[in-house]
């Protein structure tokens, strides 16, 4: 007897250890991963990396064209990204009770929240880089927005349906229609957590690369212009790091620690929006 | 009569319909405009039906793109294992055996990772340190992929040459039946090193579902058990997980998932070779990352399409382990009779 209990306690105590060293284990790659980023990075992030352009092999510059490209991008993907998410979003949780469409297109969003983003970018070249013959950044952007499509209908659908049914009803009793209740009631209610989601979508787009290999590819110089192949960080951090030479690496270093720092802060933030 | 005034009216004679008062000669304030609500019902639900449709649009262009392929290779695509853009003779099974070998490798190490993690949080971290920890590890999630391959190459992958290999090399390489598996010189790069860092990648995504399901576990079971003299690892191993045991597996699948698709940490470190190997030391190849490294390259409607049915192979793969996964756990969420 006691020694099945002596047997117990010890394998109740090498399972503990084991599952403090696995937290360990998940911590010290995010803390490495970090350390390197802050480490290499420093030695980058100079002022010169906002205000110059990609330089060739050899010669000294900076990201500037590389980081406009990747607001620009970001910024119509999720311009053209949210609307389309929180209306679908605002189907699902609002109108989606009763009919085959809203639960199979939650089933489908899940799926898609998940899918390669390659495969993304596969389609938009196969709908639209193929059809008008060059990479644009019209395209990455539309790639990107496909991406935080998923993203955006998720937290809204979440959201929404966390807020209350007494509130639409007692909107409903005061009279209002149902288009007024969901904008002025609904959204009003679940503002942060749609905001959140938006933000989440940011964050997850920021850093994306295989998308846009097929779609915006890249771009030695500055240019501003969406129907033209674009300059974007990602790619530019891909093809720097994949070159042989110094300089190059030191400025993708710089590159990555300026994406993974943006994406790390955006998700802290849209965690203490959301906690509020 | 407009339909505005009929609805206050309705309103007002609610007991008796056929009279119609109006007990104000001034207009409703609030005006119900049926067509606003019939533009925005209808506005949603196109944007709905877009999300619902965009998975079969990807599926009919990705088959569209690949029909030289589909019909000049056929069926054999999946199991031929050239790869020779010379000669145009293309086939699927090196990229499909690497992309499968390094997920494996991913999932043999994040699944008991994953769980240790889930276990700590959910019944063994003082609750003022959960939601900290917590989002440490999500942030795990949260880092590019291109991050980690960036990382892997130029400060994992030579680590790992130098130290972990020739460990690994020394131990389990000389285990008689498993030792071709770690034959061959360390180069760092190779289908083992995407492996490891794939699995740091999913690890976040199995953690995530795992702390969600074992949340779900009513506190009368453990505490049941627990009261009945369990040690916590016994509630852990023999309460809680037969009760989540779906989930955990949804929550898995949704790892494999990931780690199919996974594009650029891949790409930095799997070696890009076109060749089968039984040793995991060697470079290799996954779908994902021979498309990003060759279809701008590629010469030739052929080569490009057979690119694109490697894109749509991986789409089928991916999209069929994910929807397993979201309906394993739509099962546990029925059980509990909890709403996802």
């Amino acid at each position: 007897m006691n020694r099945i209990y002596l047997r117990r306690r010890r394998t109740n105590a090498v399972m503990i250890a084991l599952s403090t060293a696995a937290l360990a284990f998940g911590l010290f790659w995010l803390l490495w991963i970090i350390g390197v980023l802050v480490y290499e990075g420093a030695a980058a992030l100079r002022p010169s990396l906002f205000i110059q352009m990609t330089p060739p092999p050899g010669a000294d510059g900076g990201l500037a064209n590389a980081i406009l490209g990747s607001i620009l991008m970001a910024g119509v993907g999720t311009l053209i990204g949210t609307p389309a998410g929180i209306l679908a979003g605002t189907y699902l949780a609002e109108y989606g009770r009763r009919g085959w469409l809203a639960p199979a297109t939650r089933f489908i969003n899940d799926v898609l929240l998940s899918a390669p983003s390659i495969v993304i970018g596969l389609f938009v070249y196969s709908v639209y880089v193929a059809r008008v013959g060059h990479f644009s950044g019209w395209a990455g952007a539309l790639s990107l927005a496909i991406i935080v499509v998923p993203v955006v209908v998720r937290t809204t659908d979440d959201m929404l349906k966390l807020v209350p049914n007494s509130l639409r009803e007692a909107a409903a009793a005061l009279g209002a229609p149902t288009w007024k209740i969901i904008t002025a009631v609904s959204y009003r209610a679940a503002r942060a957590g749609i905001v959140t989601g938006i933000l989440l979508a940011i964050a997850r787009i920021a850093g994306e690369t295989a998308p846009l290999l097929f779609t915006a590819l890249n771009n030695q110089f500055l240019s501003l212009d969406m129907n033209r192949p674009m300059a974007n960080l990602p790619m530019v951090i891909f093809q720097f790091a994949m070159s042989p030479y110094d300089d190059w690496h030191r400025l993708a270093w710089g590159g990555a620690a300026l994406v993974t720092l943006l994406v790390l802060a955006i998700n802290i933030a849209a965690r203490v929006l959301f906690r509020k | 009569m407009s339909a505005a005034v009929l609805d206050h009216g309705r309103i007002d004679a609610a007991g008796s319909p056929a009279v119609v008062v109006f007990l104000s000669p001034r207009r409703p304030v609030v005006r119900n405009k049926p067509i606003m609500d019939a533009i925005f019902r209808n506005l949603t639900r196109t944007f709905a039906f877009l999300v619902f449709s965009l998975l079969a649009a990807i599926l009919v262009s990705l088959v569209i793109g690949s029909r030289d392929s589909l019909a000049h290779f056929g069926i054999g695509f999946l199991w031929n294992e050239n790869w020779d853009p010379v000669k145009e003779d293309f086939g699927a099974l090196v990229p499909i055996v690497g992309t499968l070998a390094t997920s494996a490798i991913a999932l043999a190490i994040a699944i008991p990772v994953s769980f240790g993690i889930a276990m700590f949080l959910t019944e063994l971290s003082p609750v003022w340190l959960r939601r900290p920890l917590g989002t440490a590890i999500e942030m795990l999630a949260a880092i590019p992929s291109i991050i980690y391959g960036m990382w892997g190459l130029f400060i994992f992958a030579p680590l790992f040459q130098s130290y972990v290999q020739p460990l690994i090399a020394s131990t389990l390489g000389q285990v008689p039946g498993v030792k071709v598996l770690f034959s061959g010189p360390p180069m760092g790069i190779g289908m083992f090193t995407a492996g490891i860092i794939l699995a740091v990648m999913v690890i976040p995504f199995i953690t995530a579902v795992m702390r969600d399901v074992f949340e779900l576990v009513p506190a009368m079971l453990k505490e049941s058990s627990y009261a009945l003299g369990s040690t916590t690892w016994e509630v852990v191993w023999r309460v809680v997980l037969p009760f989540t045991k779906v989930g955990v597996i949804g929550g898995i699948m949704l790892g494999l998932g990931r780690a199919l698709g996974e594009t650029m940490a891949v790409t930095f470190v799997i070696g890009n070779a076109h060749r089968l190997s039984p040793s995991l030391f060697a470079p290799g190849n996954s779908i994902a990352s021979a498309l990003a490294n060759e279809f701008n390259e590629a010469v030739g409607d052929l080569y490009t399409s057979s690119l694109i049915e490697l894109g749509l192979i991986l789409f089928l793969i991916t999209t069929i382990v994910l929807a397993c996964s979201k309906l394993l756990l739509l099962q546990l969420a029925k059980r509990e009779g909890v709403p996802t």
